[in-house]
């Protein structure tokens, strides 16, 4: 909505981007935008003894597409806890049933967010060849504006030209994927691993060869890492590492990091880092089997901080029953056999694959107490918050719905503490883990840092997202929180987190006392790269289309424009 | 004690959601009180007043609460579901979910119930003096966590899918029961007093099923074992044991494969 001029006043403020840590300020919105001043007539809004932040960037969610429908599919029964279905307040406004819990509807993914004051979320996983089911979910997820990143570790193409170490081919493909899908990015999982899954293996080395294509991750990685930065996209690439959720697999992610050691972040979108290391969590443990797990999230964070040039998120395990996907198919198999429980797998063609298990985090069991440590203790152990946010891989380590409890535990160590007491295997727990000995509570300003600023600015979004600025998009949160006097019981934390007082969305109020009550006008966010365009390539792709290799023909693959109806394009011009 | 009595007063349109119709629910609540209880009916939030008329008071707890329903409930769901103690009694008919869910106390249905009956059930009683449709005591769609405790008896016959993914207490079905009986179950106890078409214990890894009819197509992966006599429910008969379903992952127990068991009355 725009015109409506509206002031809010008299909140603590914190805006991390102005270095605004809980001052008593008023913030005027006009057309949508934030302005340094409005008329009198405007609609005012008291935030008086309230929290004042930017609307909410999630950097890395499995919100819409096939994958997660399929779990949708695979788990009727996650029906079960969706919690308030049709509230009378929600009929009187209008809108959808919601349903689910660990795979929300598209519906409740909207209103959950919305109502913890979220204004961006990046689908973490769309492969190319469904983008149109992607988008169409996007489209139909109400408020929130979002975009997502095509798969390309794994692509057939990709793998054909890096073997070659072509980087200009490697761009000119993944600039007419990015246009043809309406992609935001570079995402790569379990680079080559998926792609040896074909064949039944894996790579959980960054010198394993990918059976066929004669070629390694890490050449994979570092491949995509100069194209990205030849292309000048607003993220960097975004990877989801080799060798997840192992005993012992931490060595393989610092190595994994290190490739960026000397490459430079060349863009005009602010951006400063050249990977984005996603689920940290699931890629920082020691032991050598299940008995001798333990964290390594110091070692890890020691290495993140003093290299400037990566960001990270969590993927903080919250202990819920909930249910895991991702386009690394192996680990999924794995999983599968650890847990017994029922499993599916999808495959995409030439690009990428899915795997889908539930699982139940239980803090009884000792694998996963430490995996819940490990993730707070990296967001614990980091120096710069600013490169450091807040995830729960949705929905593999938790659903996003919780990530107010993990704000909860970050601030609180007596909350912390708590829940140690709680497990079974307490001294198993503080043996394997550093979680006991940390003192550290972040402070609001810290959090606003993790999701907000932080994720805006490794998006390359920090001209829309992330902050109260004039001139960026007037989404704003405002929580039940006294900056003076911070309630002593850290449940009023989580509670105030859960459901803003208010959320305000491109201008307009969508949540008022945690209650939605407006559709909003979403946005889904494309990248348009114009790079020359490269004769070999054109033909690759074409020759491969008219061979068959793909099922469907070329004229069928792109997104159409009545898919994603309500596009905000960036454009970014290639200097080669 | 206290008794509520609620007198159905008009069928609903669509299936009324009774999910408030509880004992916990009731408890602590005046006539009046109990008649704004919410209930669905489609997307529309409507009251229990709206389709009954309430008398008398919830007892101080759920277990000083009985609730008698004085007609028929073909048309209205979840009656006594999530319930932990008290009582329910209806004197019709009742829809699907009846005691879904249900930790304690008792429900008594005087006609036929639709499906789900007891579905996911923990604990308490139900009994039905009719019969009863498919998925009395299974788990729910997609879930591998079926009927932990408690007692089932359908006093008439029973649709499909009775007892799966069960893991612990009884179901006791006195007439006659279609197909699939306890797939999956890794416990509990089946009794099916008349006859079964087939598709018993498919996939079944622990338990007990009773059948005193006939069985008209056994599954392949059981294997009869011996004969033994046994008392069930009240009849004393000999039986021919089946042990299976052979084709399922077992476990151990000192050494020894645990499998589910199947009594068959010997003809």
């Amino acid at each position: 909505m725009s015109g409506g001029e509206i002031i809010i006043k008299g909140g603590f403020v914190i805006d991390p981007t102005q270095k605004i840590d809980g001052d008593v300020k008023d913030i005027a919105i006009k057309d949508g935008k934030i302005v340094e001043k409005v008329g009198s007539s405007a609609k005012v809004i008291d935030a008086k003894g309230k929290v004042v932040m930017a609307g909410g960037v999630d950097i890395h969610s499995h919100v819409a597409g096939p994958k997660v429908n399929a779990g949708r599919l695979l788990r009727p029964e996650d029906k079960l806890r969706s919690g308030t279905l049709r509230s009378s307040k929600a009929q009187k406004n209008g809108y959808r049933m919601e349903s689910g819990f660990s795979i929300p509807s598209v519906f409740k993914t909207g209103y959950d967010y919305a109502r913890m004051g979220y204004a961006f979320v990046m689908e973490a996983a769309m492969p190319p060849l469904m983008a149109p089911h992607v988008h169409e979910e996007i489209h139909d997820t109400p408020i929130i504006d979002e975009a997502a990143l095509p798969v390309f570790g794994n692509n057939w193409f990709i793998m054909e030209y890096l073997k070659n170490h072509e980087v200009e081919n490697t761009a000119a493909y993944i600039a007419w994927l990015l246009k043809v899908s309406k992609g935001y990015g570079v995402k790569i999982v379990n680079p080559g691993g998926t792609a040896a899954w074909s064949w039944g293996l894996n790579c959980l080395k960054l010198d394993d060869q990918v059976p066929f294509f004669d070629i390694t991750p890490q050449e994979i990685l570092t491949g995509l890492m100069e194209a990205n930065e030849y292309l000048g996209l607003p993220h960097s690439i975004h990877v989801h590492q080799n060798n997840l959720g192992n005993p012992g697999n931490y060595p393989v992610t610092i190595d994994s990091l290190k490739l960026a050691e000397g490459v430079k972040a060349r863009n005009k979108f602010g951006r400063e880092q050249v990977m984005h290391s996603t689920h940290l969590q699931f890629h920082s443990y020691g032991g050598e089997g299940w008995g001798t797990f333990c964290s390594k999230a110091k070692e890890v964070m020691d290495y993140v901080n003093k290299q400037k040039n990566i960001t990270i998120d969590l993927g903080c395990v919250t202990l819920d029953e909930t249910t895991t996907m991702t386009a690394d198919g192996p680990f999924e198999h794995h999983l599968h056999a650890l847990n017994h429980l029922k499993w599916t797998n999808v495959d995409v063609e030439l690009e990428t694959a899915a795997g889908i298990v539930p699982y139940i985090y239980s803090k009884d069991v000792l694998p996963n107490a430490v995996q819940w440590a490990t993730g707070l203790e990296l967001a614990l152990f980091a120096k710069d918050m600013n490169r450091t946010f807040i995830t729960t891989d949705h929905p593999n380590a938790g659903p996003f719905t919780r990530y107010p409890r993990v704000i909860k535990w970050l601030m609180n160590k007596k909350s912390r503490e708590a829940v140690l007491a709680t497990m079974k295997n307490m001294d198993k727990v503080i043996d394997a883990t550093n979680i006991h000995t940390i003192d550290r509570e972040l402070n609001l300003y810290e959090i606003a840092q993790m999701t907000r600023s932080g994720p805006a600015k490794a998006l390359g979004l920090a001209h829309i997202y992330g902050g109260l600025a004039p001139g960026l998009d007037a989404n704003v949160s405002i929580f039940d929180l006294n900056y003076k006097d911070m309630p002593k019981d850290p449940e009023k934390i989580e509670a105030a987190f859960q459901r803003a007082a208010y959320f305000l969305k491109s201008g307009e109020i969508v949540v008022k006392d945690g209650e939605v009550l407006t559709h909003g006008h979403k946005k889904t966010i494309w990248v348009n790269p114009k790079m020359k365009e490269i004769p070999q390539v054109t033909r690759d792709v074409s020759e491969a289309f008219r061979k068959g290799t793909y099922t469907v023909g070329i004229s069928n693959y792109p997104v159409r424009e009545y898919l994603a109806p309500h596009p905000m394009v960036i454009d970014v011009d290639v200097e080669a | 004690m206290e008794t509520v009595t609620l007198t159905p007063t008009k069928t609903p349109e669509l299936m009324f959601e009774g999910y408030s119709i509880t004992p916990d629910a009731f408890a602590g609540k005046t006539a009046a009180e109990i008649a704004e209880l919410p209930g669905h009916e489609g997307k529309i939030v409507m009251k229990l007043g709206d389709f009954f008329t309430v008398s008398g008071n919830g007892g101080a707890t759920a277990a000083d609460t009985n609730i008698h329903i004085a007609g028929d409930c073909t048309r209205v769901k979840y009656i006594g579901a999530r319930m932990t103690a008290g009582s329910v009694t209806v004197d019709g008919n009742a829809d699907m979910y009846v005691g879904g869910w249900m930790k304690g106390g008792k429900v008594l249905v005087k006609g036929n119930v639709d499906s789900f009956c007891g579905i996911q059930m923990e604990g308490g009683e139900i009994e039905v003096l009719g019969s009863a449709q498919n998925h009395v005591g299974c788990a729910y769609r997609g879930d591998w966590r079926g009927m932990k405790g408690g007692l089932i008896r359908i006093h008439g016959k029973a649709g499909n899918d009775i007892g799966t993914f069960m893991l612990g207490g009884t179901i006791i079905i006195e007439g006659d029961v279609f197909i699939h009986v306890s797939t999956h179950a890794e416990g509990g106890t089946i009794i099916v007093k008349g006859d079964v078409e087939g598709r018993v214990g498919g996939q079944m890894v622990k338990g007990e099923i009773y059948v005193l009819g006939k069985i008209m197509y056994m599954m392949p992966g059981f294997k009869k074992v011996d004969r033994v006599e046994k008392e069930v429910d009240g009849v004393k008969a000999v039986f021919d044991h089946y042990i299976g379903d052979l084709g399922e992952r077992h476990p151990k127990s000192k050494g020894k494969e645990v499998y589910a068991n199947l009594y068959v009355k010997a003809q």
